[in-house]
């Protein structure tokens, strides 16, 4: 789905926050990138979208080269990519319901998006995203009366009613309590799982990482030090990425969360496959 | 240093000894200034006519009271004029100043180089020019009349709501315009639901504020014959119709205290 090659940027300040980055994403995959703050998470993924320039490399979202596209080629690719933000992002001002349309811009014309004249269709789309979400009585309110858990389930709404193939998730729980975070990356792999999308999801809390994610890539100064299954972190990988630490308090809380998790998981699986 | 070992303990003061010193100096530089100054004045001042102010102070009241009420019939065409040049010239300069705004912010400027120094440019001729400049430069252009004050108004009007605006535009939070941008939304469409609704409030803000000065400023507009009360004030004084005089000045008053009131009441609802 998503493929990067050779992916370098320095910035003009002289950080050189990727150093020939190869990944490569299947569809469906939801892979977590972790790293310690500084690593290049947030450029890596903001390349992707070009949000940030990238210097030199090559971006592969399916068979379409990201990297060079011109400016309407580029709107055009970002309608396939939705991000999700870390402070959420949601346009404060504005109603819970125009933020979930905002993620329909690339598809509707300006006069349309001006007058609010959205769609019937994307309209029906926001409305099951807000009610998959549980906020389908919230779509009147502005977004800036939400509490944090609530404002990033509007902003995965937001991503989702772009009908995209990727997901790119910048650090979607920095900002949340424990129990909230758990809640929305459950909420965020649930969904990719039901619309096999890819995900890239950045990521500094090690623990969760290794619950929901299946993949797990470590960034470390700009380069990829790890990739490989959430198990395999030990702490001779960890203090690679990270540096010296106490590690084994770590490994094995997940170890026991893995547990629980996978039980978790079998049930969701049931599910969504009931055996016929 | 702030902090200072003295035997065991650490003493800490607020400055160094030295800028102690500088923050004294520049206080005894500032007396002297003062000083020097007082006498400058002192020495150019005809003393006699200040001895004697409060006096003439209080003939002059005494020549305006009792306020002529009945000349009222004749001033309300005058104060609708003047809240007319006021509402009006606002209108314009709001019109004029949004695209100025987007011109010169930093980060919505087409180009840097040629577009916003022209908008900036824009801006403080129209700030560093005083209204009542702009309207006797104006009535010798196209006659006396409120038009001339309509326009004057807009002309001062365009720098101030335009600075205010752009400096707000600049403020935004860039993640909001980011995340916009990130749904391949046009530029167009960033502008209206990226940047917009964070600067509607300020947008309030400054329209309603300035409407309020500009009702103020369009009172005086008269004088030099741009139209408004100012006039009738103008004519008032220089046939010495004191009573005519104090009537127009709680009229402009109540005037100013009515606009202050709808513009604390519009902020209010609005943001």
């Amino acid at each position: 789905m998503l493929r990067i090659e050779h992916l370098d940027k320095q910035y003009k300040t002289g950080d050189h926050a990727l150093k020939d980055v190869n990944l490569e994403i299947p569809k469906g995959q939801v892979m977590a990138l972790i790293g310690p703050s500084g690593a290049g998470k947030s450029t890596l993924i903001r390349c992707v979208n070009r949000l940030v320039e990238p210097s030199s490399g090559r971006i592969f979202l399916g068979d379409l080269e990201l990297a060079h596209l011109g400016s309407s080629e580029l709107r055009r690719a970002r309608t396939r990519m939705g991000m999700i933000f870390q402070e959420y992002a949601l346009v404060e001002r504005l109603s819970v319901m125009e933020n979930v349309l905002s993620g329909r811009l690339g598809y509707v014309g300006f006069w349309r998006s001006f007058f609010r004249k959205f769609p019937q269709s994307d309209i029906d789309e926001a409305f099951n995203l807000l009610q998959r979400v549980g906020l389908d009585h919230m779509a009147d309110k502005r977004a800036d009366e939400l509490s944090g858990g609530q404002r990033q389930r509007v902003g995965i709404c937001r991503a989702l009613i772009q009908n995209p193939d990727l997901l790119l998730v910048d650090e979607p729980t920095a900002s949340l309590d424990p129990k909230t975070s758990r809640q929305i990356m459950r909420l965020i792999c649930e969904l990719c799982e039901e619309r096999q999308l890819a995900a890239i999801i950045n990521i500094h809390d090690v623990l969760l990482a290794q619950m929901f994610a299946r993949r797990i890539v470590g960034l470390q100064l700009g380069s990829i030090v790890y990739d490989g299954p959430p198990e395999n972190l030990n702490a001779e990988v960890l203090t690679q990425i990270y540096g010296e630490e106490d590690w084994e308090a770590t490994i094995e809380k997940v170890e026991e969360e893995d547990e629980e998790l996978d039980t978790a998981a079998l049930l969701n699986i049931a599910k969504v496959h009931p055996p016929s | 240093m702030p902090v200072r070992q003295q035997a065991d303990t650490k003493i800490w003061k607020r400055r160094t000894t030295k800028a102690q010193f500088a923050v004294w100096f520049g206080w005894l530089v500032g007396v002297a200034i003062f000083v020097y100054c007082w006498r400058l004045i002192s020495e150019k001042t005809i003393w006699f006519f200040v001895t004697d102010a409060p006096k003439q102070a209080a003939d002059m009241a005494e020549r305006m009271v009792p306020p002529k009420w009945s000349y009222m019939e004749v001033l309300w065409a005058p104060v609708w004029d003047t809240i007319n040049i006021a509402t009006l010239g606002t209108m314009i300069a709001i019109v004029i100043a949004v695209p100025v705004a987007f011109c010169a912010a930093r980060n919505t400027t087409p180009s840097v180089h040629f577009v916003r120094p022209v908008a900036l440019f824009i801006i403080v001729s129209s700030r560093s020019i005083n209204s009542l400049i702009w309207a006797l430069m104006l009535v010798t252009l196209i006659g006396p009349g409120v038009l001339a004050g309509v326009i004057a108004i807009g002309l001062r009007s365009i720098g101030f709501c335009a600075k205010l605006l752009y400096e707000a535009i600049e403020e935004i939070d860039h993640n909001q315009v980011e995340a916009v941008i990130a749904t391949g939304a046009a530029r167009s469409q960033q502008l209206s639901f990226g940047i917009v609704p964070q600067i509607m409030p300020a947008f309030a803000g400054i329209s309603v504020f300035r409407w309020d000065i500009n009702i103020r400023e369009s009172t005086v507009l008269g004088l030099v014959g741009a139209g408004g009360i100012g006039l009738q004030l103008d004519s008032s004084i220089s046939t010495l119709a004191w009573t005519q005089v104090s009537l127009i000045l709680l009229v402009i008053l109540a005037t100013v205290i009515v606009s202050e009131w709808v513009s604390a009441k519009i902020r209010h609802a609005i943001i």
